[in-house]
C-alpha cells in the first residue's frame, strides 16, 4: 500500500466523499410518486383489464368468430356461440381467466369489429380466486364502464395501426 | 426523588424502591416511543437517500407506521420450530431486549438525574453490551437449524471482536476524564476543547478515537455496513430467521433500542452528553436531556446516513477491520493518550 492510499484510507476520504454524494441526494425532490393518490400517464396502447364493447345502439359488437379465442397463447379465453333468435350469431358464453392470461394484447389484435378490447384499468385485484374467472356478463358490464376511455384510447391509436 | 417519597410520609426504603421503579418507567417508556420513532425515521432517512418516499399514510406522514406494525406483529401467531429447544427459544429475544434497556440505566440525563449514578458506570456499559452476545447465541443455538446457527456465530464473533477495541477507546476516555461515572465524564468534557468546546471530540487524540468508535458502535450493534450475519434480503436475517411476531418484534426493538444506545454514548462520551455543545452562558437556557437528545438525534442520523451509503463489508473484511486495523491503532492510542496525559497533566 503506498502512502497516498494510506493516507486515503486512514481519513476515511472515500466514505467521506460517498456520504457527502448521499447527503445531495437526500436534499433532491423524490423520484417516486405518492402511487394511490397520484399515478403516472398511461399509453393509449396500455394493455390492462379486458372489455366486450357495444355499438352506439346497445348491440353488442362480438359475433363469436372465435379469433381471440384460436390466437390466445395463453388458451384464457372460452367462447361458445349459437344463432339468436333474430338469426345473428352471437356468443353464449364468453370467459376470460384472467389468472391465466398473460396480457399479450393478441386478441384484441386479432379482433375484427374492436370488440375484445384491454382497457386502461389496472386496479382489479381480487380477494379471491374465483373472482378473477371473468364471464360475458363481467366483460360487458366493464365495457360499460370503461366505453368512453376504450373510445378515446382506440381513436388515439387509430393512426399508427 | 428519592426525598420526594420520603417528605409524603415514607420510610427510606420504600421511597427509594417506589422512586427507582419511578425512573425505570420514566426511561424505559420514552425509550420505547423513542424506538418505534427512530424506526420510523431510520425509513425515512434511508427512503429519502434512495429518492423515494418511505412510509407516508399511517397517521400524518406516516408517523404511526411503527405502531401499526407493532400491531400487525402482536396479532400474529409465535411459531416456535417443532426441533427447536422451546425454552430457550423464547427467552433469547427476552434476552436481547432486556439488555438493550439494562444499560441506559447508567446514562446521565441531565446534571445528576441519573437512574444508577455508580462511579463504575462505564464498566458497566461494557459489561452489559457483552451480555447482549447470549441473545444471539442462544437464538441460533436454540432454533436448531443450521444456517441460523452459522449466522448466530458469526455474529456474535462480530460483537466479541469490536468489544475489545471498544473497550481500547473507551479506557482513552476514562484516562482522559479521570473517571468511570458518566456523570463525571460528561463533566469532564465542560470546555474541553480549547475552553469553548464541550466534548472530547475536540481534540487531535481522541477525535480518531470518536471515529473509531462511531464504526466500532455500528459493528457491535450489527448495523449496516456491518449487518451482514443479518442481511434481511439475502440470508432471511440470520440469526432470527426462525422468529415470528412478537419474539422476532422484541429483536427488532433490541435492536433499535441498542443503537439508541450507541448514540447516546457517542454522545456522552465525546460529545458532551447533557452539556450544549459550545460554552456558551445562553445555550444553558435549554435544558440538559434536550441537548442530549438532540446529539442522539444527531448520531442517530448519521447512523442512517451510513446505511444508506455504504455496501456490506464481507466476513473477512469485517475481521480484518476489528483484528488487524482497530485493535492496533486502539491499542497505540491508548500509550500515546496515556504518555501525553503524563507529560503534560501529572509531570514526566
Amino acid at each position: 500500500m503506498s502512502v497516498a492510499q494510506l493516507v486515503k484510507s486512514f481519513t476515511l476520504w472515500e466514505f467521506l466523499k460517498a456520504h457527502a454524494l448521499t447527503l445531495k441526494y437526500f436534499f433532491k425532490p423524490k423520484a417516486t410518486i405518492n402511487y394511490p393518490f397520484e399515478k403516472n400517464p398511461l399509453s393509449p396502447r396500455f394493455r390492462g383489464e379486458h372489455a366486450l364493447r357495444r355499438y352506439p345502439n346497445g348491440e353488442e359488437r362480438c359475433i363469436a368468430c372465435k379469433l381471440c379465442e384460436a390466437v390466445c397463447p395463453a388458451q384464457a379465453i372460452t367462447i361458445e356461440a349459437e344463432p339468436r333468435n333474430d338469426g345473428s350469431r352471437r356468443t353464449t358464453r364468453y370467459d376470460i381467466d384472467m389468472t391465466k392470461c398473460i396480457f399479450c394484447g393478441f386478441c384484441q389484435e386479432a379482433c375484427p369489429v374492436d370488440a375484445i378490447v384491454e382497457g386502461p384499468n389496472l386496479e382489479y385485484s381480487t380477494e379471491t380466486r374465483e373472482e378473477l374467472l371473468y364471464d360475458k356478463a363481467k366483460l360487458l358490464a366493464n365495457g360499460d364502464k370503461w366505453e368512453r376511455a376504450l373510445a378515446a384510447n382506440l381513436e388515439a391509436d387509430a393512426p399508427y395501426r | 426523588m428519592t426525598a420526594f417519597f420520603q417528605n409524603l410520609g415514607m420510610s427510606y426504603e420504600w421511597a427509594w424502591a417506589i422512586a427507582t421503579i419511578c425512573g425505570i418507567l420514566l426511561i424505559a417508556l420514552p425509550l420505547m416511543l423513542g424506538v418505534a420513532m427512530i424506526i420510523y425515521a431510520d425509513r425515512k432517512i434511508w427512503a429519502a437517500m434512495a429518492l423515494r418516499r418511505g412510509p407516508n399514510v399511517v397517521g400524518p406522514f406516516g408517523l404511526l407506521q411503527s405502531f401499526a406494525d407493532g400491531l400487525k406483529v402482536f396479532l400474529q401467531e409465535t411459531i416456535v420450530p417443532s426441533a427447536a429447544n422451546k425454552g430457550i427459544f423464547l427467552i433469547a429475544p427476552i434476552v436481547t431486549f432486556t439488555v438493550a434497556l439494562l444499560a441506559w440505566a447508567v446514562i446521565p440525563f441531565n446534571s445528576g438525574a441519573v437512574l444508577a449514578d455508580i462511579n463504575v458506570g462505564l464498566l458497566y456499559v461494557l459489561a452489559i453490551s457483552s451480555l447482549g452476545v447470549y441473545g444471539t447465541v442462544m437464538a441460533g443455538w436454540a432454533s436448531n437449524s443450521k444456517y441460523p446457527f452459522f449466522s448466530a456465530m458469526r455474529a456474535s464473533a462480530q460483537m466479541i471482536s469490536y468489544e475489545v477495541s471498544i473497550g481500547f477507546i473507551l479506557i482513552c476516555v476514562v484516562l482522559w476524564a479521570n473517571s468511570f461515572n458518566l456523570n463525571e465524564i460528561v463533566l469532564a468534557q465542560k470546555g474541553a476543547g480549547l475552553g469553548f468546546v464541550n466534548g472530547f471530540w475536540f481534540n487531535i487524540l481522541l477525535f480518531p478515537m470518536w471515529v473509531m468508535f462511531l464504526i466500532s458502535g455500528m459493528a457491535e450493534t450489527g448495523r449496516a455496513p456491518f449487518d451482514l450475519t443479518e442481511a434481511e434480503s439475502e440470508l432471511v436475517a440470520g440469526f432470527q430467521t426462525e422468529y415470528s411476531s412478537m419474539s422476532f418484534a422484541l429483536y427488532w426493538l433490541g435492536e433499535y433500542a441498542n443503537v439508541l444506545l450507541m448514540c447516546a454514548l457517542n454522545a456522552t462520551l465525546f460529545f458532551g452528553g447533557w452539556l450544549p455543545p459550545f460554552e456558551i452562558p445562553f445555550l444553558y437556557w435549554v435544558p440538559g436531556f434536550v441537548w442530549l437528545l438532540l446529539k442522539i438525534l444527531f448520531f442517530f442520523f448519521i447512523f442512517s446516513w451510513v446505511k444508506a451509503t455504504v455496501p456490506r463489508y464481507r466476513y473477512d473484511q469485517l475481521m480484518r477491520l476489528g483484528w488487524k486495523v482497530f485493535l492496533p491503532v486502539s491499542l497505540g492510542f491508548v500509550v500515546l493518550v496515556s504518555g501525553w496525559l503524563m507529560f503534560t497533566r501529572y509531570g514526566a
